[in-house]
């Protein structure tokens, strides 16, 4: 494999963020947009080259020693494997696809070429994170990705909630990137290496190990992928981040960056497998973030908010089989995911685009006509993300819970999962029936612009709805394509393959009956019924609770911001002043002693001379004495 | 060609800066400070080469006193951080205008002369003389082209010369008490000594008197928020931007050579003080409503986590620490110079009379930002190479130490942000903001430049020091 | 040896040097005339003086003789500033009182 491809790949859309931040705006809308576009797009046929030529065997390519450390040298190197190769195709592929709808949809923002620049930086940091071949390369591309998110949801910087936001996802960021680097510290201390081949043989050969000191390192390397990937106690930041343009929803939070805490368990799949432990935890972690996301996605009317909050979810399930030591099915739910919920993302975002930026579903309605190419895309998504056979969410999220069920006699997990897989199917479809049925409850005059979005934005949608529907053949029970290109980056045997005996077919009936019976109840309340979210301040009971997501913000807000900032004052009110009033004493002291020792040179020579013999008579006495003691 | 020829370079130039009168006065400091960085490159390519750099000659036969200037890897890179930042600094300060601004420019270069000797100095009585002698040209800088109240401002700016003029006198108690033993200042013979563990200890708390209010450590660091707002940019740089520097380089290779016993001993009070100087910078710089001083806590955070390196006695904390040295040296100036230009337009350093200039500077916005993202750490900024090392080595002490030092980048990465979003972001400010002009913006570039470039390949300058890191480190484990 | 200090002992000398000693030491103290405080400063150096003297002869020695000449060349010195001092005091502040004087005080 060739070096200069993989750098290509890599400082393709880097150069279009160049380009876009020092030419842009004098070259014009339209070729920034051009180039944003391209430059995405090079990466992605690189990655298809890759991909069609692609060994069995990891290919590590070298640069230079980046940090050296006493025991061991950091290089600044790349490694291109099978799982790197898919998560550049569909981080290149869809951030193609979202680059090409951002052409239209951002193109009446006057910092357009601003826009196109973070969203290459972003896809640059995204590859970095893919390719690296140690964990500190994979933290440039981790702690980048993280400030990109930061610059994209304060992308309308003249908002300061939004800059709120922006913020606060990054601070969040921050708190789970702590734990990544205390988990680079100790794997590199237990094993002298950062290197992920390296790892891996040292893991399996290593022996005498400390299994406490594996599973440290593993739970806090856990930690710092809840805080990218949006996990419980780390998610909040992941809703408010809807505050940045949609098509950043889209990509960053949705489909590539979020899953970037995956992306590491799976590299790191022979650290996670010492420490059982800790998997438990993280199964644990994955199905409560999955109920919890999906309980408070129940009640949200920004449309925006329900699909984040249904990312959350969706991530929740992913590393509920992480922790149950599925990877490959977790990567094969985060590719299907990342199809079906770009598409609603970009669907939501021609929706408000349609709207003139309205998010709030109650305000919706009635929108099936007026835009149909939307509407059947975002059914179809919809469709797959609640698991109706035979499309893509079906396949991916009924393995997790046949890997949640099989795992072991212990069924809460399998309950979990469905549960937050019914109430999944219900409120998409809720956003489905608010969204395009019925009447529209707008103004009349958003009525009168109501208009199906341009091509620009609807090819995209197109073909996210397509993969939506298809994408599931890449890991047919049985017949998985996916496990078996896969299958070289796991230590232990692969997952054993599902027999497709009769549990497996009453689980997949159970699971699709749950999905419909959430469509059901979606079906009956919002369609039949016509009920509308009712108002903010008429929000009562549970639905109150759900409504203001647990109180988690308000919570965090007062234990930890709140007394953060209340002790920055008491620091810099009193214990500033009281240590600095502490050396300004030393110096009074000083000031005091010569005052009183000012008053003995009163300035009378008879005084002085009368001291002087005194002084005089002492010492003589002294030394007259001094003999007979000695 | 060796280590004088420089030293003579930046005297000579403090006194043609001071006869070219107030009109010439910035440009030959400019051109002798250049002048003296060229020198340091010459320097370290003879190092490089093997070629003796070093000086040594008999000063004062009795007491024995030499003029002695050793120029190791560690301390050609403390040289070359000085003699890189202070061509960056006068140039920084060309859009400002002094009164008697020959003699501001010459007390600059005055400086710099010091502060290199200090790095190069040997013999410890020249050290001394070295470390006092700059303390001179900046307290005038401070007192005379300060900024706000005369009378506060004197009384912070006497405030810090004495403080450290008291910490340093302990210093020179000990190395009396060192010359009474070794009888001789050099630090070859000084590191030699075979000192009992309780002489250790009172030696290495005298150097530490002297070094933690200069670095400074909490809870010696009162006089530093207050003269960084009273100073002049450039003396504010002088002081965050290399005299800190001072103190911290001489604990590694002063303190810690000398007295390794009693560092080792109490290694985990000083790690500790360090820490909690992180902490507490962090949580102070949060709620500061002045910008330079909030930039001065985070730079006490900052430093406090480089003094926890170095005390961890292991090569990376040590290297971590020089690393971080130099990269927070860069990126400090950096950021006072951005207060500096958002003063010249707006004459104010109040945070909430800013916000919204964004907007109207889109150049100044994207070099500040780079800036901040660089004093968090971001990877692939030379902060993070140092920064990361730095922790490194804490996590191999205790892993605590590495946790509750890391939540510098939870906590700076809050101020840092919040600093920012409240002066840049926000509805377009009413009054004009001028984007920067050509010199600003070339100062900042170069220093983005040197942080990306290390930040990417900081191999040079680890090659560079950890051969005399090592040999300190030999020399501090003698007593194995 | 035909010794003046056969006829009065050694020990009056040491008496009335001691004595002369202590007026002076009184008058330093006590007076606050500047001119008497000046007077008393010679009786003391002349009190030594005698010392001086008495002992040389006592030991055969012609160093102490010698010493007082030195002694009394520099009390005439130190006697002529002095009191060029004393006048130009007395010309700038009206007075010689010593308790006056108090210029030194911090």
């Amino acid at each position: 494999m060739d070096t200069n491809l993989v750098l290509v790949l890599l400082l393709a859309p880097f150069l279009g963020f160049l380009f876009n931040v020092f030419l842009g705006k004098k070259a014009g809308k339209n070729v920034v947009g051009i180039v944003g576009t391209l430059s995405v797009a090079v990466s992605f046929v690189i990655t298809l080259y890759l991909f069609a030529n692609a060994s069995q065997e990891p290919v590590v390519i070298n640069l230079f020693d980046w940090i050296s450390i006493q025991r061991f040298d950091i290089s600044f190197g790349f490694l291109i494997d099978q799982l790197s190769i898919l998560w550049l195709l569909f981080v290149t592929g869809i951030g193609s696809l979202i680059h090409l709808y951002s052409i239209s949809y951002m193109h009446d923002d006057e910092k357009m070429h601003s826009f196109f620049a973070y969203l290459n930086l972003f896809i640059f940091f995204m590859i970095a994170l893919v390719i690296g071949s140690n964990l500190l390369m994979m933290f440039i591309g981790w702690e980048g990705v993280g400030l990109c998110s930061y610059l994209l949801i304060g992308f309308w910087y003249k908002n300061q909630n939004f800059n709120d936001a922006a913020k606060k996802a990054f601070i969040m960021n921050r708190i789970g990137d702590l734990g990544f680097l205390i988990g680079i510290f100790i794997v590199g201390s237990l094993f002298n290496t950062l290197d992920f081949t390296s790892l891996r043989t040292t893991i399996e050969s290593a022996k005498d190990v400390s299994d406490l000191w594996i599973a440290i390192a593993a739970l806090a390397l856990f930690i710092g992928a809840t805080g990218k990937s949006a996990q419980l106690p780390l998610y909040t930041w992941l809703p408010d981040a809807m505050a940045g343009p949609t098509p950043v929803s889209a990509l960053i939070h949705a489909a590539t960056m979020v899953t970037a805490g995956i992306f590491m368990l799976t590299r790191l799949n022979f650290l996670f497998d010492m420490a059982p432990s800790v998997q438990n935890i993280i199964a644990i972690v994955g199905a409560c973030t999955a109920l919890v996301a999906a309980t408070i996605a129940l009640v949200q009317n920004d449309i925006k908010k329900v699909l984040a909050y249904s990312t959350v979810s969706q991530l929740g399930l992913m590393f509920l089989a992480l922790g149950l030591g599925a990877y490959e099915v977790a990567v094969f739910h985060v590719i299907t995911h990342a199809f079906f919920k770009a598409c609603l993302f970009l669907g939501s975002g021609s929706v408000i685009h349609g709207l003139h930026g309205e998010q709030d579903m109650r305000k919706m309605g009635g929108l099936k006509k007026a835009m149909p190419i939307t509407f059947i895309t975002m059914l179809i998504a919809s469709l797959a993300i609640a698991g109706i056979f035979p499309l893509a969410g079906f396949w991916s999220k009924d393995e997790i819970l046949m890997t949640a069920f099989n795992h072991s006699n212990n069924k809460a997990l399998w309950v979990v999962g469905s549960i937050a897989s019914i109430m999944t199917a219900f409120y998409m479809f809720r956003l489905i029936y608010l969204t395009f049925f019925n009447s529209f409850r707008g103004t009349e005059e958003q009525k009168h612009h109501l208009h199906e979005s341009p091509s620009l934005i609807t090819v995209p949608l197109i073909i996210l709805a397509i993969l939506s529907f298809v994408g599931g053949a890449i890991s047919l029970p049985g017949h998985s394509w996916l496990n078996d290109y896969l299958a070289p980056l796991f230590t232990k045997v692969a997952h054993e393959e599902h027999t497709l005996g009769s549990t497996e077919y009453m689980l997949m009936a159970i699971a699709t009956i749950g999905a419909l019976i959430g469509i059901g109840i979606a079906y009956k309340k919002y369609l039949k019924d016509n009920t509308i979210p009712s108002e903010d301040a008429e929000i009562t009971g549970l639905s109150k609770v759900l409504y203001n997501k647990y109180y988690v913000d308000e919570i965090y807000d007062s234990v930890f911001v709140k007394p953060i900032n209340l002790l920055s004052d008491l620091f810099r009110e009193h214990v500033e002043k009281s240590l600095s009033a502490l050396v300004f004493g030393l110096g009074k002291v000083t000031n005091e002693i010569a005052i009183q020792g000012k008053k003995a040179h009163n300035g009378s020579v008879g005084f002085y001379l009368f001291a002087f013999v005194i002084g005089v008579i002492v010492i003589l006495t002294y030394l007259f004495l001094q003999q007979f003691f000695i | 060609m060796d280590v004088t020829t420089l030293l003579i370079i930046l005297l000579l130039g403090a006194f043609a800066t001071y006869f070219s009168g107030d009109k010439w006065a910035p440009k030959v400091a400019l051109l002798f400070s250049l002048t003296a960085f060229a020198g340091a490159i010459c320097l370290l390519s003879q190092y490089n080469l093997g070629n003796e750099i070093s000086y040594s000659k008999l000063w004062i036969a009795k007491p024995k006193i030499y003029f002695a200037l050793q120029a190791d890897g560690l301390a050609l890179a403390m040289v070359l951080l000085t003699t890189a930042l202070t061509p960056i600094i006068i140039f920084s300060s060309f859009g400002n205008t002094y009164k008697n601004s020959k003699a501001f420019y010459a007390l600059i270069v005055f400086m710099s002369f010091a502060m290199s000797g200090t790095f190069l100095a040997s013999d410890g009585l020249l050290y001394y003389i070295f470390w006092e002698l700059s303390l001179i040209p900046i307290y005038f800088i401070a007192l005379i082209w300060g900024n706000g109240d005369a009378e506060e401002r004197k009384k912070a700016v006497v405030k810090f010369f004495i403080y450290t003029l008291a910490g340093s006198l302990f210093m020179l108690i000990a190395f009396v008490y060192l010359f009474q033993k070794a009888g001789s200042f050099l630090i070859s013979d000084l590191t030699a000594l075979n000192l009992s563990s309780s002489e250790q200890f009172w030696i290495f708390m005298a150097f530490f008197l002297a070094y933690a209010i200069k670095i400074p450590l909490i809870p010696f660091h009162t006089w530093q928020a207050k003269v960084y707002q009273k100073a002049p940019t450039v003396g504010t740089m002088l002081l965050a931007g290399i005299m800190l520097k001072m103190g911290l380089y001489s604990v590694i290779r002063w303190q810690l050579p000398i007295a390794p016993l009693a560092a080792k001993e109490y290694m985990y009070v000083f790690i500790g003080l360090g820490i909690a100087g992180v902490i507490y910078g962090s949580i102070v710089a949060l709620k500061q409503k002045d910008l330079k001083k909030l930039l001065a806590y985070s730079s006490m955070a900052h430093v406090g986590l480089i003094a926890a390196g170095a005390y961890t006695l292991t090569l990376d904390g040590l290297r971590g620490a020089v690393l971080q040295m130099i990269a927070h040296g860069f990126v400090v100036v950096g950021l006072f110079f951005v207060a500096e230009i958002i003063f010249r337009r707006y004459e104010t350093r109040k945070i909430a009379e800013m916000g919204g200039i964004r907007a109207q500077s889109p150049k100044f916005t994207s070099m500040f930002m780079i800036l901040v993202l660089a004093s968090v750490a971001l990877p692939s900024t030379f902060n993070f190479v140092g920064e990361f090392t730095v922790l490194y080595s804490l996590s191999q002490v205790n892993v605590w130490f590495a946790i509750l030092g890391g939540t510098t980048i939870i906590l700076g990465a809050y101020y840092m942000l919040k600093m920012f979003q409240h002066i840049m972001l926000g509805e377009t400010n009413a009054k004009l903001f001028a984007d920067v002009t050509f010199n600003e913006g070339l100062a900042l570039v170069v220093v983005i430049a040197v942080l990306f470039f290390f930040g990417l390949y900081p191999k040079p300058i680890m090659e560079l020091i950890t051969p005399s890191l090592e040999n300190i480190l030999t020399q501090i484990n003698r007593f194995n | 040896m035909d010794n003046i200090l056969n006829q009065i002992g050694i020990e009056n000398y040491i008496f009335l040097s001691v004595i002369l000693f202590c007026i002076g030491v009184f008058g330093v103290l006590y007076r606050r005339n500047a001119i008497v405080v000046f007077m008393s400063i010679e009786i003391m150096l002349n009190a030594i003086n005698l010392l001086f003297a008495a002992f040389s002869t006592y030991h055969q020695d012609a160093q102490g003789q010698i010493f007082v000449f030195f002694s009394m060349a520099v009390a005439a010195a130190e006697v002529a500033i002095g009191l060029a001092i004393l006048v130009s005091i007395f010309r700038n502040m009206g007075t010689i009182d010593v308790g006056n004087l108090k210029n030194l005080k911090g």
